[in-house]
């Protein structure tokens, strides 16, 4: 028996985007096979990893990552300069958590500002992330987008209750959109639907289907992404075809493992590596799974990302 | 591949004999096609027609197992691509790599890492499965004391005898013999030597080529010389080679039922800096290997390895579930509020990720309800006001905490008057509907 390469030709293709700037854009997707696979098709753009910054200090971040931006994490302006001109950053993610009723509350013109003053201090492409709290995000977003006009960023998140404003946002500014979802691909693909139905282009949108960390239903991220990448590859489903985002850090850096001490579980190792080795892991898990753009919090997690991005691309 | 009745028919004698108890031969041929009986209820099969339909019954990825003992491992037996079309079967090995030109101090220390590495997690055992002892001395003497040594203090430890050497590695096998070690390996020069010696002594053998192609020219020589338990190397060193070179065997395995690269898979990660290192065992164990060798196993690594393995090798079909118990979030004291949802480990996660982001410690009882979703539960019965109420009262809950208020998930609204004459003297609190608006709930009544 002689061994012939096992090959699949797709009939469909991932949809690609850029975001960002002049010579500082960023292309996100464009594959026609599944994840990393050059034998049988091209990925002609690297997956790309965006820092996450907020508006406010991170005091709900565990100590392991808020050490990492100890200095400059009490300015979101400063921040991003660091995550740029320090860390290299390819992107930046702003969330303006400050919004939120539950923490500051602050208002859509606040938040504006802050996107004013953050996209004037760096020259990386921008995603402008709410609060995920429904109703605040539909006015937030909104005013994010209009200052941000020309900026070419991504906005998000669209969800089924507050899609309509977001949109409608993102399309006058011309800005990319995500489009959230809750690990379903019937919902992921319902959003997007309803999305191209107010004649948003489909080519601007990132599917984000929810990210969820390592040993917190990781396994349910993974499975509905690479669904979502063989409707899109080999149903050449046309609203399954965005590119995929992974929120990886929000999910990461709350939950036990990344949290306790040495002292209190021993057999967990150090806490340090711990932690980052968890965002880590999560993060190349989807990139397996079919994300395109990863959104993450600690330097070494990403460092460590993107060595094996290196490797696969 | 299973043949049709058709294809069998045309292997059998054909001369209607009735022997069979069927009869035609058509008819022993479709019964047989159907998986109803055994070819040797007819006498006068060919040998020839035994060995293809033999060859075509066997599973596309031989397996067997790594190690001997309670804690041997079954690698290989794998049928899907992606695990969302059916369960990932046997979770992959993870070995500690040593080099016999260690110390015997650092060899006994790298060794009792391994034995001692074993942590429980949501009610699994996980472990490092194997210890593989790379030939770096050049000295057959040392490469046998170093592997005696290893196997004495992992004494439950599969061994991997990484060495190329036929004469040093047969040494060493004959000393771990009843280990049943895994011979690691043989290639284009030294294939006969190893086979020989993993047939003599009865040990599966690696198959090591550079690349796919190559490597089923190997595995068909190796088994011709009488190997069966094989496992491939493919050569792959980087990230992208490992998850192309593992892709493409199992596809020619499962896809095309190539035969040759019909075997589990062996991938060796080590890179000096041991996050990276962690990041790229993640790609080879999401990506069909079966065996990983690892160049250090830290307890945070080994956590997050043996988590990845497991999140990966459930049953997709299987709603997971987590343990009935009393969970406390962010050390509740006994005033904390108490919630109750089901054991639906989706429902666990996004409730109690929730309760984490209120930043308001909490107790969340979790009741067993066979891994379904609230409403679902409710819906079949199973989480009902009596079957709440003993669940309660049971989990000895009441002695920790100061207050007699339950939140009740505000899906099953409609239970808490129910709830409330069964429980005595508590009080029945209906919680949100949407856990997205626990944050808020919480911090309300703070
Ligand atoms: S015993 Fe064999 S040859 Fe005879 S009828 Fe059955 S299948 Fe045919």
């Amino acid at each position: 028996m002689s061994y012939v390469i096992p090959k699949e030709s797709y009939t469909g293709k991932v949809l690609s985007f850029d975001f960002g700037k002049d010579d500082r854009a960023v292309t996100v997707g464009g594959e026609n096979t599944l994840p990393f696979l050059s034998f049988e098709g091209q990925q002609p753009s690297r997956p790309v990893i965006a820092c996450e910054i907020q508006d406010c200090p991170p005091d709900d971040w565990p100590d392991t990552v808020k050490e990492a931006y100890k200095d400059v994490s009490g300015d979101p302006v400063a921040w991003a300069r660091h995550c740029q001109d320090v860390l290299n950053a390819k992107a930046i993610a702003l969330r303006l958590l400050s919004t939120h009723p539950d923490r500051d509350d602050r208002s859509a013109e606040d938040a504006a500002g802050t996107v004013r003053d953050v996209l004037a201090a760096v020259d990386v492409p921008l995603v402008i992330l709410g609060s995920n709290h429904i109703e605040k995000d539909s006015t937030v977003l909104v005013a994010a987008a209009e200052a941000a006009s020309g900026y070419n960023c991504i906005i998000g998140k669209a969800q089924e209750g507050n899609y309509k404003t977001i949109v409608a946002a993102a399309l006058a500014h011309n800005h990319k959109l995500i489009a959230m979802s809750e690990l379903d691909i019937n919902l992921a693909k319902q959003l997007n639907i309803l999305i191209t139905q107010m004649g948003f282009s489909k080519e601007k949108l990132i599917t984000d289907p929810m990210c969820s960390a390592l040993g917190y239903g990781l396994e349910y991220t993974y499975s509905v992404m690479e669904r979502i990448r063989l409707a899109a590859l080999a149903q050449n489903d046309p609203t399954m075809q965005p590119p995929i985002l992974g929120d990886v850090g929000m999910y990461v850096w709350k939950i036990k493992e990344t949290v306790a001490p040495e002292a209190d579980v021993p057999e967990w190792g150090t806490l340090r590596e711990r932690g980052i080795a968890w965002e880590a892991i999560t993060a190349t898990a989807m990139l397996l799974a079919g994300t395109n753009l990863l959104i993450m919090r600690h330097p070494a997690a990403i460092e460590t990302v993107e060595k094996t991005i290196d490797e696969l691309v | 591949m299973a043949l049709t009745g058709i294809q069998i028919f045309k292997l059998l004698p054909k001369t209607n004999c009735k022997k069979c108890g069927f009869p035609t031969c058509l008819a022993f041929a479709m019964k047989l096609a159907q998986g109803g009986v055994e070819l040797s209820a007819c006498p006068d099969v060919s040998e020839e027609a035994k060995k293809t339909l033999g060859e075509a019954s066997a599973p596309p990825i031989r397996t067997f197992d790594l190690g001997t003992g309670e804690k041997a491992v079954k690698i290989g037996g794998e049928t899907v691509l992606f695990r969302h079309e059916k369960k990932f079967v046997n979770p992959c090995a993870l070995a500690l790599n040593v080099k016999d030109s260690l110390s015997d101090g650092e060899l006994a220390e790298k060794a009792s890492e391994v034995a001692s590495s074993e942590i429980d997690r949501v009610g699994q055992k996980l472990r490092v499965d194997a210890v593989c002892v790379e030939y770096a001395s050049g000295d057959a003497a040392r490469y046998e004391a170093a592997v005696r040594l290893v196997a004495e203090k992992a004494p439950e430890a599969a061994v991997i005898l990484n060495c190329k050497d036929a004469a040093a590695a047969g040494a060493a096998v004959k000393a771990v013999e009843g280990r049943k070690p895994l011979l690691y390996g043989a290639d284009d020069g030294n294939a006969e030597a190893m086979a020989a010696v993993a047939k003599a002594h009865g040990v599966p053998l690696v198959a090591c080529a550079e690349g796919p192609g190559a490597l089923s020219a190997l595995t068909e020589k190796i088994r011709g010389l009488g190997v069966e338990d094989i496992v491939l190397d493919s050569g792959a060193k980087t990230a992208k080679e490992i998850i192309e070179h593992n892709t493409q065997i199992r596809r020619s395995a499962l896809k095309k039922n190539f035969k040759p690269l019909g075997y589990p898979v062996i991938n060796s990660v080590l890179r000096d800096d041991p996050l990276f290192e962690a990041s790229v065992a993640s790609v080879a164990i999401a990506k069909y290997a079966s065996i990983v060798i690892l160049g250090s196993i830290e307890k945070w690594k080994n956590l997050a390895l043996f988590t990845l393995r497991q999140n990966l090798y459930t049953d997709p079909q299987v709603p997971m579930q987590v343990e009935q118990k009393i969970y406390e979030i962010g050390e509740p004291g006994a005033d904390a509020p108490l919630m109750i949802t089901t054991n639906f480990s989706l429902t666990y996660f996004i409730v109690s990720g929730e309760i984490e982001n209120s930043r308001v410690p909490a107790r969340l009882a979790v009741m067993d309800c066979e891994g379904l979703s609230v409403l679902t539960a409710w819906a079949a019965g199973k989480f009902t006001a009596a079957k709440i109420a003993q669940f309660i009262k049971e989990s000895g809950v009441e002695n920790r905490i100061s207050h007699k208020e339950l939140i009740l998930p505000g899906q099953v609204a409609i239970l808490s008057g129910a709830l409330e004459d069964k429980l005595e003297g508590w009080k029945i609190t209906v919680g949100p509907r949407e856990a997205n608006a626990i944050p808020t709930f919480l911090k309300n009544r703070a």
